[in-house]
């Protein structure tokens, strides 16, 4: 008896020295679903092998609801050690203002402008030449996630294209099956407007748009016919009134539903579902139109602390979050493409390989959360949350996007 | 009668009583945290918020003045149109519906009938409820699948069609139910004290004279339960302006922008859009919408006591 009270005392004094030169510092991320909460599992495990402690803070709900909390933690004064961030333009003011800790020479010392891959992810971490944070995986928006099942019972082929899937879709709902999944929250819906834009517009046009801030092609044909095959997808959608992304993921892998416009993440929910791609589901990247991908992505920004215990962990987080093996598990877990271009994804799955093969030809482009601020993001999923509820024209949605790419600034 | 009033404080005056600013002074000395508190917290920063929603201030504040520049956008925003529409169509049929079926509940169980204290109990009950769980109990009795549709439809009526939450048009409605369903028994209870502070002898006298009971109340009991009823006015006002968890945990604004209310906008463009200025113009705004329903009631008041 007294031996194994003599060893607990021997723990707990154990635990307390290991506490006492370990660090422990609150992460906050929006990564709930189940593949991405397994994908962040792999961050814990590998910072809690360092001997320091992950305390982790996760925020349900979409970034939406997130950001808001994290932003004005920061701005409050009570900073967690290290936070997730889409890149781009979301935390620009928070930078200037001199909150977020500054990783030039972690950067440096890891040699992140030759690893980084494409090189726009670093750039969008980077302002007056200082590095400010660690982009961690690459997600594009332009994916069609079909259901094998879902075709199976309507009796037709599964399609190859955009076209194919709205030819297709008669059929799907002859059948019972509600052609397009849709979660009824604004930026799913302007996920799938921007996804239509690329595969209709093409790159050019869109870049005239989102990058350039052209009102007048806005208003221009090209447009119209993306706000015509964007009217199209709403008919197809009418019925389904699900919320969150994964729930509509849900009714695609049930069969419920023919196909689902969403990004790369998507893919975590089909392999928790232990789906397999080709014979379960398919995915078409850039809708099998136009094959380029956005590199949008998360980043972990890094508020200033004023303890210089935790400074140096954070920069030890930093170093790690960007190393190769955590780089690895961590993408295959979430499904997304790693930002290293100098490690071996032979474990991916199919979806992921058509993913890497397109970034290896350079098939990208800048992600909207890079080139819009987020004024302007708020008002363009308004617009499309009106448009996708209700009977709004085309033709109106079109005149009113292009009032608010006007404006933008 | 004034000049009566007046004679004696003069004459008091006179004789070296304390004026009117060193009367009780140690109380004024203890009121001062809170009137500073009050000054500061509340005028400041209402102040503060109008003076920045004229500047173009995104997520930090920042003195760049634009004039009127954040109001031209926000009244030409359909979402803020929508906001406003909703807030009318529930503002309007909340406060009558509410002060009918509060008064109606009032008086049915000011007729003394039996259970009295288990109806008040279970007419009170929604008031502990906090509007997120009441949003989420009349998300789930409104669902199409498994709430009031889904059951009248396993009853063999298939055709039957109630899914205000889902539909566009009358979206707003299902959120007044709700809101009504919470906020009438306090209403009740309020009315019911009322009631219990009318003099018996009144009753007795409509007897005599051979008024009807309804009738009564409507030319006698309701004129003299006015300052009741201007408190209830102030408390559903104030819950209408204020309407925000409701429609989150209902509907959060959907479908669309269907039933979006103005705090959702303060909200969203704030934090979510990082645009502050934005948000403190419809701020404004609202606290404009506050200020109109107040003056009525610090006229009603005013005028109330300098008639008593």
């Amino acid at each position: 008896m007294s031996k194994v009270l003599k060893s607990l005392l021997v723990g707990t004094a154990l635990t307390c020295a290991s506490a006492a030169s370990a660090v422990e510092l609150e992460v906050t991320h929006w990564w709930t679903s189940g593949g991405e909460a397994a994908a962040v599992t792999k961050f814990a495990e590998a910072w809690n092998a360092t001997g320091n402690t992950w305390l982790d803070g996760a925020i349900a709900g979409s970034g939406g609801t997130a950001r808001p909390i994290i932003i004005s933690r920061i701005l409050g004064g009570d900073p967690m050690a290290a936070t997730q961030l889409n890149h781009g333009r979301q935390s620009e003011e928070l930078i200037e203002a001199g909150l977020m800790l500054d990783l030039t020479d972690v950067a440096e010392a890891g040699g992140w402008k030759n690893i980084v891959n494409p090189s726009s992810l670093l750039d969008s971490c980077t302002l007056d030449g200082k590095i400010y944070c660690v982009p961690v995986n690459i997600h594009s928006a332009q994916w069609l996630w079909l259901s094998h099942a879902a075709y199976e019972k309507a009796g037709v082929a599964v399609p190859a294209d955009w076209n194919e899937f709205v030819a297709s879709a008669p059929a799907l709902e002859a059948a019972g099956v509600l052609p397009l999944a849709m979660g009824q929250q604004g930026w799913q819906q302007n996920l799938a407007f921007g996804a239509i834009t690329i595969a209709v517009a093409g790159l050019d046009t869109w870049r005239d748009v989102t990058v350039n801030k052209n009102a007048d092609t806005a208003r221009g044909p090209e447009y119209a016919a993306v706000f015509e095959a964007v009217a199209a997808a709403r008919e197809l959608a009418r019925g389904s009134n699900v919320q969150d992304w994964n729930q509509a993921t849900g009714m695609v892998i049930n069969g419920e539903a023919g196909a689902q416009l969403m990004g790369d993440w998507a893919q975590g929910e089909f392999s928790v579902a232990g789906q397999v791609e080709g014979t379960d589901y398919s995915c078409l990247p850039g809708l099998g139109l136009n094959e380029i991908l956005d590199t949008g992505g998360d980043a972990f920004y890094f508020p200033v602390n004023d303890d210089p215990e935790i400074t140096a962990a954070q920069k030890e987080l930093a170093a790690l979050l960007i190393s190769p093996e955590v780089q690895v598990s961590f993408n295959l877990a979430k499904g997304s493409l790693p930002v290293r271009g100098d490690i071996d994804m032979a474990a991916a799955n199919g979806c992921m390989q058509k993913g890497l093969a397109i970034l290896a030809d350079g098939g990208i482009l800048p992600s909207g959360d890079m080139s819009l601020s987020a004024d302007t993001q708020t008002q363009i999923e308004d617009l499309m949350a009106e448009f996708w509820a209700g009977d709004m024209a085309a033709s109106d949605a079109q005149a009113a996007y292009a009032d608010i790419i006007a404006s933008a600034d | 009668m004034s000049l009566v009033d007046h004679r004696p404080a003069k004459t008091g005056y006179a004789k070296g009583k304390p004026n009117r600013l060193t009367r009780n002074l140690s109380s004024k000395i203890a009121a001062l945290p809170m009137i500073l508190t009050a000054l500061v917290v509340f005028v400041g920063c209402t102040i503060w918020t109008i003076v920045y929603s004229f500047t173009d201030s995104r997520l930090l504040p920042r003195e760049n003045f634009v004039g009127i520049e954040q109001y031209e956008r926000l009244w030409g925003s359909s979402r803020w149109i929508t906001s406003i529409s909703n807030l009318m169509w529930y503002g309007v049929c909340s406060l009558v519906l509410t002060l009918v079926i509060g008064f109606t509940l009032a008086a049915l169980l000011d007729r003394k009938i039996r259970f009295e204290n288990t109806f008040r109990s279970i007419f009170l009950f929604p008031f502990a409820l906090s509007f997120i769980v009441t949003g989420l109990v009349w998300q789930w009795i409104l669902n199409p699948d498994y709430g009031v549709q889904g059951v009248v439809r396993s009853w063999g009526w298939e055709s039957f069609n109630f899914d205000p939450l889902y539909n566009p048009d009358i979206v707003i409605f299902g959120i007044l139910i709700a809101g009504i369903w919470q906020g009438s028994g306090l209403i009740m209870c309020i009315m019911l004290a009322g009631l219990r502070g009318i003099d018996e002898d009144i009753w007795k006298a409509t007897r005599v004279d051979g008024i009807g009971t309804l009738k009564t109340y409507l030319v006698v009991i309701i004129p003299m339960m006015r300052p009741v009823f201007v408190t209830c006015l102030v408390l559903i006002a104030a819950g209408i302006i204020k309407l925000y968890d409701l429609v989150v945990a209902q509907t959060s604004g959907g479908p669309g922008l269907s039933s979006q209310v103005p705090a959702m906008y303060v909200y969203d463009y704030m934090f979510k859009a990082q645009n502050l200025g934005q948000g403190f113009a419809a701020s404004t705004m609202m606290l404009l919408s506050v200020v109109i329903i107040l003056i009525p009631y610090i006229y009603l008041q005013f005028k109330g006591k300098s008639r008593g």
